[in-house]
């Protein structure tokens, strides 16, 4: 039984440019991944998710907190510690389509992995490996084998990358949006993949700006707002049930096929002619006609608004430094909203 | 009767030969009606939307015509063209994100971009401009900025503003909402609904492979498939009660909040669209289809089964006889 647990994880990036400016990435996430659970992490751009995903990969250091595998610290991993880390946690992203280099058969990226972990197996023990794992992706060994990525579909190349990760004895997998480069047509094989593989007991971490796809995958899911857990529970809680203002507003604007939004037309407000425009002459415009904005315009770009305040305060702050000691401003600004236990497993973080 | 395609076909010169893609396609819009147009990547979607504004020097249109407003849209004219833009027919590209130059700030693009379109009331237009950023509740400080200390949702409403500012007749709006995360996307579509309410566009296609996007904000649904128009319709009917496999599929492979893999588990569609280099005769969907049988070896014409909904598929034609 392997569990995954990030504790209390906060992740500060500097600005290469303009000032160097502080960035709070992560703010003291903390949660736990167990074996044959699909928790999605789902948060808007800039809200910390890819980073959470690129700690655990150890692709990123944390500046403060730890993540620990089966009760050991990843950060204190040797060489071939992490060689052997790897084994168990592997990563699938975005797009295929640089995950993989055109000059070479896309079978490439399973040659790599046999040098540093299979030097010693021979050919025949290999090539079943291979096709068992491309079998449990639904793949066919003779449509993708000996083929350059520009012969496959992007589903076919993201189900070849976990197909990589199966052939090691993979426990964990970090899904980072993988498909929303793909088609509708074939997004839901690749989340029904997951599905199949969560009940064999990989443990998956989900992670997307997609809530339907969130909704439609995970047993648990997370909501990320400015690097910190807004909300956090079974989904069926977090969906059916949401606690947070800025889960419903994510929830309200998920465009839905058989639900419109409720959009209320901005009133009346006089416009010069249409047509007219065209020729130059926008004339009569009255300067107290500014309609009302678009409610839901005018919350987003508060919320940038906000963003932007954090990061200057915490520039000002820190006066430049990375040292984030405890009572120091940095960590005071890492702080994030507490959390409350709305309901068993349920947690709500306060308004921020 | 504002838009009306006919027959148009559209072909890119490559080594192997002209690739077709834009197969014989006809459809119109009307007046304040926003079309969707859905289909997966290689459908010829977007070729479709670039040939109605811009042909560039691959492509080249090998048969129909578009109208507008009761005129001949000369499309293989670039020059001609020229004059329309902007002020007849616009366009928000796809990655319309990185679409604002980083080095002019927004007034300075937009003042660059009523220059060469040689509007001559400059200040008329930037006024009605400002009241516009503020209609969709941006600041007008704006104008003072670099592209690239705006957000994402922020540059793509600034650029579809900047498509608009002339009230183009026609809006061709590509995977305007696709890169956007889900509030930014809902105050995107929202923009694109006032915008054709008060007329600054009277109407509008909006391209994208998100059907869910399309139920919120499209009049009609549009389903193209490898080149060719597989079903248009109310989009009620195309969410509700599709006729053509392909949609029917496509529709019922979405996931929705609320649906959940230990409940119902959805299907995708096995196989990938045909390549379009060498395209089989017939229905091209006929590999992936369910349902096909003899008659789909020939081409289905995109025919008239309701009113207002039209289809390409023999066995629709045929249940409906």
């Amino acid at each position: 039984m392997s569990t995954l647990t990030v504790d209390r994880v906060s992740k500060l990036y500097r600005a290469a440019s303009r000032g160097g400016g502080l960035t709070p990435a992560l703010r003291k996430v903390s949660f736990e991944l167990k074996q044959g659970e699909v928790i999605s992490l789902i948060g808007e751009s800039g809200s910390g998710k890819t980073t959470i995903g690129k700690v655990i990969l150890r692709l990123v250091r944390p500046t403060s907190g730890t993540v620990t595998f089966d009760g050991k610290d990843i950060g204190k991993y040797s060489q071939r510690g992490l060689r052997e880390y790897y084994r168990h946690v592997q990563g699938v992203f975005q797009d295929p389509f640089s995950s993989y280099n055109p000059i070479y058969r896309a079978d490439r990226v399973f040659e790599l992995l046999r040098d540093v972990y299979f030097a010693r197996l021979p050919d025949r023990e290999w090539n079943d490996k291979i096709e068992a794992a491309l079998h449990a992706v639904t793949l066919n060994p003779g449509d993708v084998l000996g083929k350059y990525p520009h012969q496959l579909s992007g589903g076919q190349q993201q189900r070849l990358l976990i197909a990589r990760a199966l052939l090691l004895d993979v426990k964990v997998l970090i899904a980072d949006e993988i498909i929303s480069m793909l088609d509708a047509s074939t997004r839901v094989d690749v989340l029904n993949l997951l599905v199949k593989l969560k009940r064999q007991g990989l443990a998956i971490l989900f992670v997307t700006h997609d809530l339907s796809l969130g909704n439609y995958v995970s047993d648990r899911t997370i909501i990320l707002r400015h690097g910190a857990i807004v909300e956090m529970g079974a989904t069926e809680k977090v969906f059916g049930n949401p606690q947070h203002d800025y889960t419903r507003m994510l929830l309200s604007a998920v465009p839905e096929l058989h639900k419109k939004w409720q959009h209320t037309p901005l009133g009346p407000v006089a416009v010069a002619g249409n047509g007219s425009a065209a020729a130059g002459t926008i004339e009569g415009i009255p300067n107290a006609a500014v309609a009302p904005p678009l409610a839901h315009a005018s919350m987003l770009d508060e919320l940038s608004h906000a963003g932007q305040v954090v990061k200057r305060d915490l520039r000002s702050l820190a006066g430049g430094t990375r040292r984030a000691g405890p009572g120091s401003p940095v960590a005071v600004a890492l702080e994030p909203p507490a959390l409350t236990e709305f309901e068993p497993g349920h947690l709500v973080a306060e308004p921020e | 009767m504002s838009v009306s395609v006919e027959n148009l076909s559209v072909a890119y010169r490559s080594h192997r030969g002209d690739v077709t893609a834009v197969d014989n396609v006809s459809f119109t819009i009307a007046d304040g009606e926003i079309m969707g147009l859905a289909g997966e990547s290689g459908s010829g979607k977007s070729t479709l939307g670039n040939a109605l504004i811009y042909l560039d020097p691959r492509m080249k249109q090998t048969g129909g015509k578009v109208t507008l407003d009761g005129r001949e849209l000369p499309i293989s004219d670039s020059k001609a063209m020229r004059h329309l833009r902007m002020t007849s027919v616009s366009l928000v590209p796809q990655y319309a994100m990185s679409a604002l130059p980083p080095t002019r700030r927004i007034s300075k693009i937009t003042s660059d971009l009523l220059k060469s379109h040689g509007v001559r009331d400059r200040g008329g237009v930037l006024a009605e401009m400002k009241r516009r950023i503020a209609l969709i509740g941006l600041k007008e400080d704006v104008l003072g900025k670099y592209s690239f200390e705006l957000s994402g949702g922020m540059r793509q409403r600034v650029t579809i503003i900047l498509s608009t500012l002339l009230n183009p007749s026609l809006l061709i709006a590509d995977e305007v909402t696709s890169a956007l995360d889900v509030s930014t996307q809902r105050a995107v579509g929202e923009m694109l609904l006032e915008f054709r309410d008060r007329g600054f566009v009277k109407s509008a296609i909006t391209i994208t492979h998100d059907l869910s996007i399309l139920a919120q904000i499209a009049d009609t649904i549009t389903i193209m498939y490898a080149g060719r128009l597989a079903e248009k319709a109310s989009t009620d009917t195309i969410v509700n009660s599709p006729l053509h496999p392909y949609t029917q599929a496509l529709i019922a492979s979405l996931p929705e909040v609320g649906v959940r893999h230990d409940q119902t588990t959805l299907t995708g569609i096995p196989g990938r669209p045909p390549s379009l280099v060498s395209p089989p005769a017939g229905c091209r969907f006929r590999d992936r289809c369910p349902f096909a049988f003899a008659k789909c070896a020939q081409t289905p014409p995109f025919e008239e089964i309701k009113p207002g909904h039209y289809a390409a598929c023999w066995k629709v034609s045929e249940e409906t006889k």
